[in-house]
C-alpha cells in the first residue's frame, strides 16, 4: 500500500516536470517571418498592447521585412516573382511596385493598392523584432526617417497605407484577406492614448 | 465614365466602366491585339505594356488610373520595317516558340533598357521575371543582350 502511494505521488512529479519543460521549449520556438516576444504585454485594454497586437500583424511587417525582399500573404511567403526593394523601396527598373499595385485593392486580379505602396525603408525593419525592439525602432530618429513623436502618431494613424490593413481586400482566389486583430478605431485610440501618456515603452 | 489617354502617339477618348482593366480596353476596345491575356492576376506578364514609359501589367490596371497618360503597346513599339532594337534582336535571335507571351517579354525589356542599357545577366533576372511555358528563357537572355548591342550601349 505504501509502495502504491510512493509511485503515485512520484508520477505526478515526473509529469508536472515534463509539463513544465515541454511548456518552456514551446515558447522558444523562433519563427523569423513574425516579429518575436509578441505578448511582453498582456494587460487588458493597455493601448500599448492594443497598438501592438497590430503593428506586429502581417499586414503592417509584410512590407517592415529585414532585408530587401518584401513578404505577403497570410504566411508572410517572399513575395512571388523575387520582387526586390530597389534603391527607392519602391521595387526594380522593369518591376517597380506600380507595375502591378495601384491606389487601391483590384478585385478583379486580386493585387493589393493603395496610395504611395512601397516597402518601409531598411531601416524601418520591423520583422524579427519585439515589440519592444518595434517601439524602440518607431521613436530613434535615426530610424524613424528623423519623425517627431507626432509625425509617428501621424503616420500610425492617419496614413493611407497603413489604414490599408483594415480594408486588405480579397487575395488572387478572392479570398478575403485578414485584417488586424484590433479594430481601427481601438487601435487609432490607443495610438493617441499611448502617445499622450508619454509614449512609454514597457521593459522586455 | 470618359476617360482620355494617348495610345501609342494618339489621343485616343473611351467610355467605359472605370474598374475596367486596361488590357480589355487595348484588345477589345481599341483592337489592338498584340498585347495578350494570361493570368489576369499580374502574376505572368503577357499584358505588360507601357503606362508613361514604365512597365505595367495591363490586366490589373484600372483603366481609370490612365486619364490623361501615354500608353504604348507591342503596336507602338515599332512595326513591319520600323522595328524597335528588341523586336530586332527576338528576330535576329528566333526567339519565339509559340509566341503568346513574346509581346509582354518584349514591352518589360524595352522598359528595362530604358534604365538599364546594358544589363547584366543579374540585371535581367531581377528584372524580367514573366513567365514563358515554351521556356524561352535562354533564347531571351540572349536577345536582350543583343537589343543592348543593336543600341550601342556594349
Amino acid at each position: 500500500m505504501r509502495n502504491k502511494y510512493f509511485i503515485l505521488i512520484m508520477s505526478l512529479i515526473v509529469g508536472i516536470v515534463l509539463g513544465f519543460t515541454y511548456a518552456s521549449s514551446d515558447t522558444h520556438t523562433n519563427d523569423t517571418t513574425t516579429p518575436r516576444n509578441n505578448h511582453t504585454t498582456t494587460q487588458e485594454n493597455d493601448p500599448f498592447d492594443k497598438m501592438m497586437q497590430v503593428l506586429t500583424h502581417k499586414r503592417c511587417v509584410n512590407c517592415h521585412p529585414a532585408g530587401d525582399r518584401p513578404r505577403q500573404g497570410e504566411d508572410s511567403h517572399y513575395h512571388n516573382f523575387g520582387v526586390q526593394r530597389g534603391k527607392d523601396n519602391h521595387g526594380v527598373a522593369a518591376l517597380r511596385c506600380e507595375s502591378c499595385h495601384h491606389e487601391e485593392n483590384n478585385e478583379y486580379s486580386g493585387v493589393p493598392g493603395a496610395p504611395e505602396w512601397s516597402l518601409a525603408p531598411l531601416a524601418m525593419q520591423w520583422e524579427g523584432l519585439s515589440r519592444v525592439e518595434i517601439a524602440e525602432s518607431m521613436l530613434d530618429r535615426k530610424r524613424n526617417g528623423n519623425r517627431s513623436l507626432e509625425q509617428i502618431v501621424e503616420h500610425l494613424t492617419e496614413h493611407e497605407l497603413v489604414l490599408w490593413a483594415w480594408e486588405p481586400g480579397v487575395d488572387s482566389e478572392g479570398n478575403p484577406r485578414e485584417a488586424p486583430p484590433v479594430p481601427k478605431d481601438e487601435y487609432i485610440a490607443a495610438v493617441k492614448e499611448w502617445a499622450e501618456s508619454g509614449a512609454v515603452i514597457p521593459k522586455e | 465614365m470618359q476617360i482620355q489617354f494617348t495610345i501609342n502617339g494618339k489621343s485616343q477618348s473611351v467610355d467605359v466602366d472605370g474598374k475596367t482593366p486596361l488590357l480589355w480596353v487595348v484588345r477589345d476596345v481599341l483592337n489592338l491585339k498584340g498585347t495578350k491575356f494570361g493570368c489576369g492576376k499580374a502574376a505572368c506578364g503577357a499584358c505588360t505594356l507601357h503606362v508613361d514609359g514604365e512597365a505595367v501589367r495591363s490586366c490589373s490596371y484600372p483603366i481609370k488610373f490612365a486619364e490623361g497618360k501615354k500608353i504604348t503597346t507591342i503596336e507602338g513599339l515599332g512595326e513591319g520595317d520600323n522595328l524597335h532594337s528588341v523586336q530586332q534582336a527576338w528576330k535576329e535571335e528566333i526567339v519565339p516558340q509559340c509566341g503568346y507571351c513574346q509581346p509582354g517579354f518584349m514591352m518589360a525589356t524595352a522598359a528595362l533598357l530604358e534604365k538599364i542599357p546594358n544589363p547584366t545577366d543579374e540585371d535581367i533576372d531581377n528584372n524580367i521575371v514573366n513567365i514563358c511555358r515554351c521556356a524561352t528563357y535562354y533564347r531571351m537572355r540572349k536577345a536582350i543582350h543583343r537589343a543592348a548591342e543593336i543600341n550601342g550601349a556594349t
